[in-house]
């Protein structure tokens, strides 16, 4: 057990190491200063004149957000559209699957949009290779530079020097693509297919197994798809259960190598803030912040499963090797626990292990990194859901000492606190309405809610309330767009389908319009240098006061919700 | 709208053909160089394909090291958890059903000693380990039904082991197929 945690902290001090080299990267990149891959440029150069765009060309923040909801509206038709006549495209198809109905292809595509990445069809039965590689992967790559270009502009807004614009967002879509996303996942996918990982249009072949078995075998193109999926914050796999397949995670190398993709961009835009905008120090404050939250989520969830199953040590058998329900033996406990502690708190929100048939108290831990979702985060918008905190913990301590508040030197004003509060607080909203929506269905069912056919979960006592922690987590999941899920949901059916698309467009768009929003009025106002008047935001007392924050506004909104759900369930279970 | 969607068009179809098209394919001609071609690594006995290394089978027989429960029954054309809460009472009874089942054919071992990770589904339902505890606790049933000595099958186990990744990374494990097929071979 030493060793494995050694191998955590190695782990994690590669992915650091690693996110501080990509983060001085990306600020190369986005300063159009001198790069390493700088040999592309005639290939961009080539791409923005196929594509008939200027880069150099300021855009004011109306026409970015413009240009956002354009290539979102395009994306999203052109995805609904295939995934609806899936079964009919000769091209990349294993056979025998069936087109989406467009309730389905409709939260598909959202979900891909949105990069959460929800999934409720399974890979295996429910997407041809033509849909995986050309709508779901195109989609994975395309809403991660999104994130990034988008949180790009909201970190030039934020720059001292008068002139800085969000950027030219065609320009920085691309170059996200070509500098960053592209080139990495080339990098991991060819070490992913040396692991074991297929990369594959052959069918689904037949195999009579060594006891005389016959059963198929799905193989599949996955090799390209999983390091996007991991890097940009996605999650969404070629197979149903996602990367506790052993085709896409076949052991510990793997895992290694998916878990840093998942570490690597989230973690390198932290450290991009602080070389971007020259301040180092805020950059350490925020990561170190980050790094102490995740900490805190995760080390309960490990030490809680390794705990084990109280209900199946009353059984009377051996649980030395913690609760293995719904995990995997190449992983086995501690680094499935590990791993579903960063990918709550990071929403690519992929599974090595069934978070269903977590212990009781873990579901509240991955709740919460959800319900923050900001301890690192996503590509991106990680940082924009800390910058909204930020906005609020500015605003209560400057209250508490009486000064105006200031953000880098730029005052904060009334109409970015209620922006920020708003975004905030519209966040819960929606999952506690959806949720309660869907509590008030399964109790108006005559049968207990049997007949709706949702919940493999809901018997009387702490199994119900667990049913209805697998229905928050849902909605909580789609509104951060982690896209993992309590998969003991039969979720493929209209209303699901409907509401968490629903949840998902809101989860996503609100915080990136309200931040570009708040973005654009910082922007707009001078410089003003600090002074002993200022609330100095680059210093260890302020990362205290903005963990304070974030504590009280999680014990407001969320706490009611989880002691409903997790918590009741602890309380309830035998032992 | 009209400056907005037609770079957004553009856009979309350029980037589609570089992520789409050309990077899988780059990707699948590297994997023609990578072990099993990139079509997944398979394993031989009998003269014949008897699986892939990756992918678990069922092994119900007393002959064979029996592998976990699985929510799929080891097809692979799709995969699946049980998803089953952990107080789940249904659930509870389909454990305590498993341990009733592996006590009457191993009846060597105490209760106590039962691991739990064979009386529980796994993740994918593919599962293609087990911790070598587990396998060795069922080498005594082994064992009598194939009138092999206990040690023999100890070594096999041993034999067949992997350790963690450079010693830090992840549980000992066993991959069932493999360990079955070197043991179709002992006499």
């Amino acid at each position: 057990m030493i060793s494995e945690l050694i191998g955590f902290a190695l782990l994690f001090g590669t992915a650091v190491g690693l996110a501080v080299l990509t983060g001085r990267y990306l600020s190369r990149v986005f300063r159009n200063e001198p790069s390493l891959l700088d040999g592309l440029a005639p290939l961009e150069r080539l791409l923005f004149r196929l594509i008939g765009v200027d880069p150099t060309r300021p855009m004011p923040w109306s026409q970015y957000l413009g240009a956002v909801a354009a290539t979102s509206v395009i994306w999203v038709m052109l995805a609904v559209t295939l995934l609806m006549t899936q079964a009919q495209i000769p091209v990349w198809n294993q056979g025998a699957i069936p087109s989406m109905d467009w309730t389905l292809a409709l939260n598909t595509a959202v979900s891909f949009l949105t990069s959460t990445n929800l999934q409720h069809y399974s890979g295996e039965t429910g997407a041809t290779y033509f849909s995986q590689l050309v709508v779901l992967m195109f989609l994975q790559f395309m809403s991660a530079a999104t994130s990034l270009t988008v949180g790009v502009a909201l970190v030039r807004s934020l720059r001292s020097e008068s002139g800085a614009s969000p950027g030219y967002f065609y320009g920085d879509l691309v170059r996200s693509l070509t500098r960053v996303l592209l080139p990495l996942s080339l990098l991991v996918a060819i070490g992913l297919v040396f692991a074991g990982v297929p990369m594959t249009f052959a069918p689904y072949d037949t195999i009579q197994t060594l006891q005389g078995d016959l059963v198929s075998v799905a193989r599949a193109p996955a090799a390209a798809m999983l390091p996007i999926k991991h890097l940009g914050s996605n999650g969404g796999g070629f197979f149903g259960t996602n990367t506790a397949h052993p085709f896409e995670n076949p052991g510990m190398v793997t895992y290694c190598l998916h878990l840093i993709t998942v570490f690597l961009l989230p973690m390198a835009f932290v450290c991009f803030v602080g070389y971007y905008l020259n301040r180092r120090k805020l950059g350490v404050i925020i990561f170190t912040l980050m790094t102490g939250c995740w900490l805190m989520l995760t080390i309960p969830i490990m030490q809680q499963e390794w705990a084990g199953n109280p209900a199946i040590s009353a059984l009377g058998i051996d649980q030395s090797a913690g609760s293995l329900e719904g995990k995997e033996m190449r992983f086995g406990t501690l680094a499935s626990a590990f791993w579903c502690g960063v990918n709550v708190v990071i929403p690519a929100g992929a599974l090595t292990s069934m978070h269903d048939s977590y212990t009781s108290l873990s579901g509240l831990f991955m709740l919460l990194g959800m319900q923050i979702d900001a301890f690192y985060g996503g590509v991106g918008t990680g940082f924009m859901y800390l910058f909204l905190y930020i906005i609020i913990a500015i605003f209560i301590g400057s209250l508490m000492i009486g000064r105006t508040p200031e953000l880098l030197g730029k005052k904060v004003g009334q109409t970015e606190i209620q922006l920020a509060t708003g975004v905030i607080v519209a966040q819960p909203l929606i999952y506690l309405g959806l949720t309660a929506v869907a509590v008030l269905l399964v109790s108006q069912t005559p049968d207990g809610g049997a007949s709706l056919g949702w919940l493999s979960n809901r018997n009387a006592g702490p199994n119900g309330y667990h049913g209805f922690t697998t229905m928050l987590y849902e909605y909580v999941s789609s509104v951060a767009g982690n896209g993992s899920g309590f998969e003991g949901l039969g979720d493929n059916t209209p209303f699901w389908n409907l509401t968490t698309a629903l949840a998902m467009l809101l989860g996503r768009f609100i915080p990136i319009v309200g931040t570009l929003l708040i973005g654009a009025q910082l922007y707009q106002k001078p410089f003003v240098p600090s002074s002993s008047g200022t609330l100095p935001t680059e210093s260890y007392t302020f990362g205290a006061l903005l963990f304070i924050v974030i504590v009280i506004i999680g014990a407001l909104c969320f706490f009611p919700a989880l002691a409903i759900g997790p918590i009741a369930e602890y309380l309830t279970q035998p032992r | 709208m009209k400056t907005n969607l037609i770079p957004a068009i553009r856009l979309t179809v350029v980037m589609l053909i570089l992520t789409s098209v050309i990077y899988p394919l780059v990707v699948a001609g590297i994997a023609n160089l990578a072990p099993g071609g990139g079509k997944g690594v398979t394993v031989e006995a009998k003269g014949r394909v008897v699986g892939y290394a990756l992918i678990g089978q069922k092994f119900t027989e007393d002959r064979y090291f029996n592998s976990r429960p699985s929510a799929v029954e080891y097809n692979a054309a799709g995969s699946a958890g049980s998803n089953k809460g952990p107080s789940n009472p249904d659930y509870l009874k389909t454990v305590q059903a498993r341990i009733d089942t592996f006590l009457v054919h191993n009846p060597t071992v105490k209760k106590a000693d039962v691991p739990a990770e064979l009386v529980t589904a796994s993740g994918s339902g593919l599962d293609p380990d087990l911790s070598p505890a587990a396998a060795k606790i069922q080498i005594a049933r082994i064992a009598n039904a194939r009138s092999l000595s206990a040690e023999r099958l100890n070594q096999l186990v041993d034999a067949n082991t992997n350790g963690p990744l450079l010693g830090l990374f992840g549980p000992s494990t066993v991959n069932v197929l493999k360990l079955n097929v070197a043991l179709d071979q002992l006499r």
